[in-house]
């Protein structure tokens, strides 16, 4: 029940100062088009960035260095490359 | 899909998988807390692709599962009553109590809805003031703040035909509760990766601190789970169990600071009651008293019951790592995903529906 997924930001849509519009972002996953709520996201999401949603809602940024990183680091560890616990890309 | 695709290469996991059997000299226990890790596991067959020295246990982290009976029947409850319209997600469906399902009631004419989102419930309420709607607020960590969310919202267009039935757990308790118990032998624990994105990895510090525990906070791709099971291996046989947040495109040591407030506005610990594993202190959230006119259960008059499990279920022992599901004799033969008896048959996440959808039946 508490599966998130990494959808990406097409538009934004409302304005923030009425109650009744409030902003909402529109997502794209596989083609399926969605309007997100962003009332527990901490900053304003940009055009072209990773949203991770539950529930109709936008839980977090995606954080795409990271994600680079992490790829490189899982490739390391795939490759049989020594890495210390609580290693360089936590 | 950008950011999926790339974490369920089939070449990565199966070089992840080469060093996991390289590494492991040692027999590790390992429980995975969350009912979307068990169900990603078993999904992408990696049971069988792990080394026979690690074992899985599946832990209490389906919140399906662990909302005893007593809340179903006081929901089905409400739903009988005829100005009354229920919604909850999809999961809940089909979750028996002691007087049958939301689905049995909904086919007897109650009034039931499957909503994706808290906030359609809302939406449900504002279009239809006549009737009174209310939403079987269930969930961890990431889905409370959705709620929080839906009832500020509520508020602020002071929508007041809508209310929640508050049934939402929080983790932390139950770990606490669980390592505790002499039964249960683990060394590791596969953390929450979205819970994590609420709370932070730093909230599961204290099972380093307090049991020595290994942790490591994973995603949901099968790559995620089996990097944070090399971490896991990695710490135990070296015995410097820490936590190591392995989901780190998504995982902040923080969390998401803003979402846990919203809970904090509205939601107060209470002591819950855990199926299988009884009451458990402050591991429950009731409404703070400024927002009490949004529970269903005060509002609408509902007296919680405490009804008994189903009999002949091993949920609860399951739900602790203590048994598997073919301990229990209805397995498969009373008890099917079609027609279950407990709840761990009923989620699409649960232990036992698991081992039953991907072949654990032998
Ligand atoms: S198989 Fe069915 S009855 Fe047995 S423990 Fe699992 S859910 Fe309960």
């Amino acid at each position: 029940m508490c599966l998130a997924i990494p959808m990406q930001v097409v538009e934004i849509k409302g304005s923030g100062d009425s109650l009744l519009n409030p902003i909402i972002a529109v997502v794209n996953a596989d083609g399926m088009k969605k309007e997100i709520r962003l009332d527990l996201v901490d900053r304003m999401p940009e055009i072209g960035e990773y949203l991770i949603i539950h529930a109709g809602f936008a839980i977090n940024c995606l954080d795409t260095e990271n994600a680079e990183k992490s790829l490189q680091l899982l490739r390391e560890i795939a490759n049989d490359i020594e890495e210390e616990p609580g290693g360089k890309f936590t | 899909m950008k950011y999926v695709d790339e974490y369920r290469s089939r070449e990565l996991v199966d070089k992840l998988c080469n060093t996991l059997h390289r590494i492991t000299t040692d027999p590790v226990r390992v429980m995975e807390v969350c009912g979307t890790h068990t169900m990603s596991i078993f999904r992408h067959g990696l049971r069988d692709m792990l080394p026979d020295k690690v074992q899985l246990i599946s832990g209490p982290g389906c919140p399906v599962c662990v909302t005893p009976s007593g809340v179903i029947d006081g929901f089905i409850e409400l739903a009988s009553r005829p100005e009354v319209t229920v919604t909850t997600f999809g999961d809940m469906i089909r979750v028996p109590g002691a007087r049958g399902s939301l689905a049995e009631a909904r086919a007897a004419g109650a009034k039931v809805e499957i909503v994706y989102s808290p906030m359609d419930a809302l939406v449900l309420a504002k279009e239809r003031p006549y009737r009174l709607v209310v939403f079987l607020s269930v969930g961890f960590e990431t889905t409370t703040p959705t709620i929080a969310a839906t009832v500020l919202e509520a508020e602020r267009q002071g929508i007041d035909n809508f209310f929640i039935f508050p049934a939402n757990k929080v983790m932390p308790p139950p770990l606490d509760a669980l390592m505790q118990d002499p039964e249960l032998q683990v060394d590791g624990l596969l953390c929450p990766g979205h819970v994590s994105i609420i709370s932070g990895s730093d909230s599961f510090q204290f099972l380093v601190d307090k049991y020595g525990l290994a942790c490591a906070v994973a995603g949901f791709e099968p790559t995620d789970i089996l990097r944070a099971i090399v971490s896991l291996v990695r710490q135990i046989q070296g015995k410097r169990p820490t936590i190591e947040n392995c989901y780190g495109r998504v995982v902040t040591r923080k969390g998401n600071v803003k979402a846990r407030g919203l809970v904090e506005k509205i939601f107060t610990p209470v002591d819950c009651r855990w199926r299988g594993l009884g009451v458990i202190e402050k591991s429950g959230l009731g409404l703070r008293k400024a927002y009490e006119h949004f529970d269903a259960t005060k509002r609408l008059n509902i007296t919680p019951v405490e009804s008994a499990e189903p009999k002949g279920c091993r949920c609860g022992e399951i739900l602790k790592g203590i048994c598997g599901p073919r301990d229990c004799p209805l397995f498969g033969r009373r008890c099917t995903p079609g027609s279950p008896v407990g709840p761990c048959m009923v989620s699409s996440e649960g232990t036992c529906a698991a081992w039953h959808r991907y072949g654990g039946l032998v």
